[in-house]
């Protein structure tokens, strides 16, 4: 895995998020590729920013927050950066600033509604430069039958969001998940104190950077090496 | 047993001075605290402790009897379930995920697969039997994890005789699984695109006649608790928790149920074809342990109405393919019992070894390589017996999952357990703790 990332893939650029850039057509890595696939080079993009009608209740609940959002003077576009509609679920890609405000105007306003968090989790793109870490936050309408996700990115060299625990309670345990697992630091948290791992763990194991681990196994003669050595296609 | 009580010379941090105690006998303990004139005890139960449902930490500050300050201490079973999950393709990854909730593997596994088809675009590509099966190995799951629930909650107080009544109903659920899916825990039986393999000839006979079994079970069950003086006594009012405390910690479930508001995934956003299943979601608005005792044995009988009415459909149905057509996605194999256990079957063996080249390499790429899913993100989510499991899976286009979170109900809903316990007995830890139902494998993972 130590292709050169610095490597811009050709041709037009997608409208969606390039988190990483794929070389060679099988996914080998560590062996040398004879076939002639080995050059070729294609981003990995995310779904982009959706286009209008988004469908469903997806507008409705756009067009709420867009106007609490201008008439609290924050304005949607200063706190939402992208609407990403993909595979029938809504996105918000909200400014870490904004989190907050939005998410109490998600909880309390009655055509929104909101009530109910199912908690926080965190993606690590060790490439996708100053928007490394994003945590997610996942909520449901149990009153409107709706759900919606948020998203923040934030840089790894500066992995502060803040605490969404004043609107939601149930957010303190997964947001000491994701510090102790992303090392995310969600300011305003009451207690933001590693969960699963012990206090005194060095690193956050669930970024990309930081290795599986495990021992090579001997099994009938042969040495089984841990699976993030072994020869895999990814 | 031996008592050691040390006071430690130093101060503290918070410039209080604190002793340990550590085992002996608590008449012993409690005359050394009021010898030192201590009043604040903290007491330290689990993580290995009998009535702790597994290697959860209860830290309890006690004035008395009365606990005043409660809080949990967990990710003593933290085995990296997720990130393992990084490191194998797609189909591998059921069998890590069946591992975290451990009495409700199934719920792991279908969460999981729909999350994959979900991404891959192909959820209404799957079988329509494939789907049966799911809920039918979902329900029987749901079963077999509150008769745990109930069995060991009984026995944390006390009633043994609850237990073995439970474990043996269960028993009944696993023998099915057994029979359907060759083990009888950690199946790794659903996979992405349908399930592993058809119900095997006998089985849906099988089911009719443990609903019978189970059903007797569960009559014991209710003879012994429901109308027993010291059962109510020890669970009427105790571990209340009201609506506006399940909304804001985000507690689903039998608990949430248990304070009136009637919202079970199933209903609110079906999967696998729930909506056209015949069931109710009972309720209660008690809010205490009892309640949740009460609807887990409604529960128990409204999962042998979804799983009578899947074996009608198995049945009515026929014969029929449990995997997605897709052969890029498809397991290419058909299992089949050999001299060394389950395996592929030698039909296929043979077809890919003998005959033909192509279905060699194709065996051979899906197996080693995988499948590729399109990059993206999904949330999914089921009506796991403790609650709400939601699936959070990323993939960037590779035969791996990028990134997969199971958001455990579980795990949340142990959060309560402070509101539940502070300004109760300590008695009625034990109690709020087991209408919790936590399993630890699914809260640390």
């Amino acid at each position: 895995m130590t292709h050169d990332r610095e490597i811009t893939a050709p041709g037009p650029q997608p409208d969606g998020e390039v988190v990483d850039v794929r070389i060679g057509m099988f996914g080998v890595h560590g062996s040398g590729d004879t076939s002639g696939f080995g050059g070729l080079v294609s981003p990995v993009v995310m779904p982009g920013a959706a286009q209008r009608p988004y469908g469903g209740y997806f507008d409705e609940v756009v067009d709420i927050l867009a106007e609490l959002l201008e008439e609290s003077g924050t304005g949607f576009d200063n706190a939402i950066e992208r609407v990403v509609v993909d595979r029938g679920e809504l996105t918000l890609d909200v400014r870490r600033e904004h989190l907050v405000e939005v998410c109490r105007h998600l909880r309390d306003d009655q055509d929104l509604r909101f009530e109910l968090s199912l908690g926080v989790s965190g993606v690590h793109f060790p490439y996708d430069t100053d928007r490394e870490l994003h945590a997610v936050y996942h909520l449901v309408s149990v009153t409107h039958s709706r759900t919606l996700r948020l998203e923040v990115a934030v840089p790894d060299a500066d992995p502060h969001i803040p605490s969404t625990t004043e609107v939601y309670p149930t957010n303190d345990w997964h947001e000491r998940e994701t510090w102790d697992f992303f090392g995310i630091i969600f300011d305003g948290h009451p207690a933001l104190a590693r969960i699963a791992m012990p206090d005194d763990w060095p690193g956050h194991p669930q970024r990309k950077d930081y290795p599986l681990g495990g021992i090579n196994v001997e099994y009938k003669g042969a040495h089984i090496p841990p699976a993030d050595d072994r020869r895999s296609y990814s | 047993m031996t008592t050691s009580t040390q006071g430690f010379t130093e101060e503290a941090a918070s410039g209080a001075r604190s002793f340990e105690a550590t085992g002996g006998d608590w008449s012993d303990i409690a005359e050394e605290a009021a010898r030192l004139g201590e009043e604040r005890i903290v007491v330290n139960m689990g993580p290995q402790h009998p009535s702790t449902h597994g290697v959860l930490r209860l830290m309890l500050e006690i004035d008395g009897e009365t606990v005043t300050e409660a809080r949990c201490g967990i990710g003593y079973l933290h085995t990296g379930i997720e990130k393992n999950m990084e490191f194998r393709t797609w189909t591998q990854g059921v069998t890590f995920c069946t591992r975290m909730d451990y009495l409700a593997s199934m719920f792991q596994e279908t969460a999981y697969c729909l999350a994959v088809e979900k991404l891959l675009g192909i959820t209404d590509d799957i079988p329509e039997r494939a789907s049966v099966i799911r809920v039918l190995m979902m329900e029987l799951t749901r079963i077999g994890s509150h008769l745990v629930c109930l069995g060991t909650g009984g026995n944390e107080l006390g009633a043994t005789t609850v237990m073995i009544h439970g474990f043996n109903a269960r028993e009944e659920v696993l023998r099915l699984f057994e029979m359907i899916t060759g083990l009888r825990m950690n199946n790794a039986y659903i996979r992405p695109g349908g399930v592993a393999q058809d119900i095997p000839p006998g089985a849906l006979e099988a089911i009719r006649e443990a609903d019978g079994k189970i059903r007797e079970f569960v009559k014991y069950l209710e003879d012994l608790l429901l109308a027993n003086p010291i059962y109510k006594g020890r669970t009427v009012e105790v571990g209340t928790l009201n609506l506006a405390g399940c909304m804001a910690l985000g507690v689903t479930g039998p608990v949430l149920r248990s304070a009136g508001l009637p919202y079970d995934v199933r209903k609110a956003a079906p999967y696998c074809g729930y909506e056209t299943y015949d069931f109710d979601v009972p309720t209660s608005t008690d809010a205490d342990s009892y309640s949740r005792t009460v609807l887990r044995i409604e529960e128990i009988y409204q999962s042998l109405k979804i799983v009578a009415q899947c074996v009608d459909r198995l049945q009515a149905m026929g014969p029929g393919p449990v995997m997605v057509e897709d052969k890029k996605i498809a397991w290419p194999a058909q299992l089949a019992i050999g001299s060394d256990g389950m395996g592929n079957s030698l039909d296929h063996i043979r077809h890919i070894m003998g005959t033909s080249m192509e279905a060699l390499i194709h065996h051979f790429k899906l197996v080693t390589e995988g499948f590729r899913v399109p990059a993206g993100q999904v949330f999914q989510r089921v009506e796991a017996p403790r609650g709400e499991l939601g699936v959070h899976l990323v993939s960037d286009g590779g035969t791996r999952p990028y990134r997969a979170h199971f958001r455990d109900p579980s795990f949340n809903n142990l959060q309560a357990m402070a509101l539940m316990c502070e300004g109760g007995q300590l008695a009625d830890v034990v109690v709020a703790v087991a209408s919790l139902d936590p399993v630890l494998g699914g809260v640390d993972r």
